[in-house]
């Protein structure tokens, strides 16, 4: 699914990542780890076609449409509802019944009774649970997730767990964080980066 | 460079001396030989670096993001340098240091406001793709600004003010032909030559970078 | 198909927005009237009715700019834009949608403004109104492109007008030819040239202005 060579980005004289080489089969699971400035960032938004990389080769299976992203920032509409934004999201991903599928991640992910207020009047928690649920509507064949725990209250960990757990060997997963042994049982493929 | 100096020289001599007066302007019409080369060059350079922006975007290939952005310069320099001159031959001509008449100089206004934000963009991004992408996407604006604001600037004739006398391009013998087209081809062997320098100068300053980084 | 629809779905986001926050509108609204206040001012008496017509035109600039500053806000706030540069549309369609919003809300404001006009200074022909329509497609077109690429800039607010102001000048040939001539035809021509050449360039290349 991700193949690496070598991969290295600068910007002008900065250099975000240095040179890296791995590959992710299908279905596999993969965990980034490393001090904060290593880089981490730097990869996901690589894979994820946020960036190019200024050296090597790095070759992603996926298109635009089947990629699911949650970064530091939620990527939503403040003034919009849960509700709006993912209607929005839908369309422009060509969700199947996206209303169904919207309602669905809404109330796994608790935020049904919230669904139709306004998402600058959310908690961090709930924000970052409504990225997820932003990332999982069009059911992409690979998530990449840059510290989705992070911003997540001990409800939001626990409900992002089972998701990912029922996804393993489905869709193929890129996941950063600081705390691994979490995800430990899913990894298929670990990456300290220095 | 030595090449372009000397014949910049030798035009300069010519322009000045041996080139027989115009009838109607006087001594005034003898910068036209810089004038208009200078303006002619400015447009190439900007052409130039509007072409080198198109491959960028298309062959994705750092090198000519600077290419396109030392042409860029060029032109905006002998852009500045067309505006002097214009403004130099309006006071020969008809004693203000300004005039609104000559279409050629005010549209060489407006793509030097055009241009003087080019760098102020460019320089307010930080350094990456992002950077090149924007400066390459504005240096393209800048060619298609060129022909829509020349038409626009002669359709404002009708209502700015009507014009009190005609201006033709000086009727050229031989001598001033010749002397014209040397001056012509001299300046644009001076810009040539500067962008040659300026190109060489900034991938050296950016080679000695890498280098010292690498040994850090 | 699919196109239109992203575009719409875009532009309808834009509409909710700025219908919900109220912020934007508003503000151009009394910004516009106030400069014709001002312009009121500022004209000598004794001064024609072709003057003022030339000072609608700057009237309508600098509303526009104040607009476009804000165009690209709702995006910026929580990294929006992200979102709609890794969604599988065409990223032309972002900018088509979010100009189509952006010209509803210039729209909005001259249907004031434009009558607010010739009740303060002197009426306005078929010819001007046509004109000012016009102007405001490659007003939207350029500026939304423009306001893009100052968004990624340093220093944002700061750059968008240097950037706008000589890229606005044909507009404002073309649309105050329009108001003023006896035969229009020829401004409202080249204001319809403006339009096509710069939004073509501005679809072509605004997937590079977001993208690394």
């Amino acid at each position: 699914m991700i193949r690496a060579r070598a991969v290295e980005k600068r910007y002008g004289r900065r250099r975000a990542l240095r040179p890296l080489d791995f590959e992710l089969e299908r279905g596999g699971f993969l965990v980034v780890t490393g001090a904060n400035g290593s880089g981490k960032t730097t990869l996901l938004r690589l894979i994820a076609g946020l960036a190019a990389p200024t050296g090597g080769e790095l070759d992603v299976a996926s298109d635009r449409g089947g990629l699911g992203y949650v970064g530091h920032e939620p990527l939503l509409y403040r003034d919009l509802t849960a509700l709006e934004n993912l209607d929005l999201y839908g369309r422009l991903y060509r969700v199947p019944e996206r209303r169904e599928r919207a309602g669905m991640l809404l109330e796994r992910f608790g935020l049904w009774d919230v669904r139709a207020e306004r998402v600058a009047s959310y908690s961090r928690g709930m924000v970052q649970r409504l990225a997820l649920c932003r990332a999982l509507l069009h059911d992409p064949e690979l998530l990449v997730l840059d510290e989705p725990f992070t911003a997540l209250d001990a409800e939001g960990a626990g409900l992002l767990d089972r998701w990912l757990g029922e996804l393993a060997g489905s869709a193929t997963v890129i996941l950063t964080t600081h705390d691994p042994e979490r995800v430990e049982p899913l990894a298929t493929l670990r990456l300290a980066l220095a | 460079m030595a090449t372009a100096a000397a014949l910049v020289g030798l035009a300069i001599v010519l322009a000045l001396l041996v080139a027989p007066e115009d009838a109607d302007q006087g001594i005034s019409q003898r910068i036209f030989y810089f004038h208009v080369p200078i303006a002619l060059t400015a447009y190439a350079a900007f052409g130039w670096g509007a072409w080198k922006a198109l491959l960028l975007l298309w062959k994705r290939e750092e090198r000519y993001d600077l290419e396109s952005y030392v042409a860029i310069h060029q032109g905006t320099i002998f852009g500045a340098l067309t505006l002097a001159t214009g403004s130099i031959w309006a006071k020969a001509s008809w004693g203000k240091w300004w005039v609104w008449d000559s279409n050629q100089l005010v549209l060489f206004l407006v793509l030097f406001l055009f241009y003087s934000a080019y760098f102020m963009l460019r320089f307010s991004i930080e350094e990456g793709p992002r950077r090149e992408n924007v400066s390459a996407v504005y240096a393209l604006f800048g060619v298609a600004l060129i022909p829509v604001s020349f038409f626009a600037i002669r359709l404002a004739e009708d209502f700015i003010h009507p014009t009190t006398f005609t201006r033709d391009g000086p009727q050229m013998t031989g001598t001033m032909f010749f002397t014209f087209c040397v001056c012509w081809v001299s300046i644009s062997m001076l810009a040539y030559a500067l962008y040659r320098v300026e190109l060489l100068g900034k991938r050296l300053d950016s080679n000695l970078r890498e280098l010292r980084e690498a040994l850090s | 198909m699919n196109y239109l629809a992203d575009v719409t779905a875009l532009a309808r986001k834009d509409l909710r927005l700025e219908l919900r926050a109220r912020d934007t509108l508003p503000a151009m609204l009394l910004f516009v009237l106030s400069t014709l206040v001002v312009f009121h001012f500022a004209l000598p008496s004794g001064a024609d009715e072709v003057a003022a017509q030339g000072l609608l035109w700057v009237a309508l600039v600098f509303t526009a700019l104040l607009g476009l500053a804000r165009a690209w806000a709702p995006e910026r706030e929580d990294g929006a834009l992200e979102g709609l540069v890794l969604a599988p549309c065409d990223r032309s369609a972002i900018w088509l949608g979010k100009s189509a919003a952006v010209f509803l809300f210039l729209v909005a404001i001259e249907l004031v403004a434009l009558p607010a006009f010739a009740l303060f200074f002197s009426p306005l022909d078929a010819g001007a109104v046509l004109g000012v329509l016009l102007a405001d497609v490659g007003i939207c077109a350029v500026g939304t492109l423009l306001a893009a690429m100052a968004a990624a800039s340093r220093t944002r607010e700061l750059i968008l007008p240097l950037l706008f102001l000589p890229l606005a000048i044909p507009l404002v040939v073309g649309g105050v030819g329009a108001s003023v001539s006896t035969d229009p035809g020829r401004y409202l021509a080249f204001l319809g040239l403006y339009d096509a050449v710069f939004a073509i360039l501005c679809w072509a290349s605004f997937e590079y202005v977001v993208s690394e």
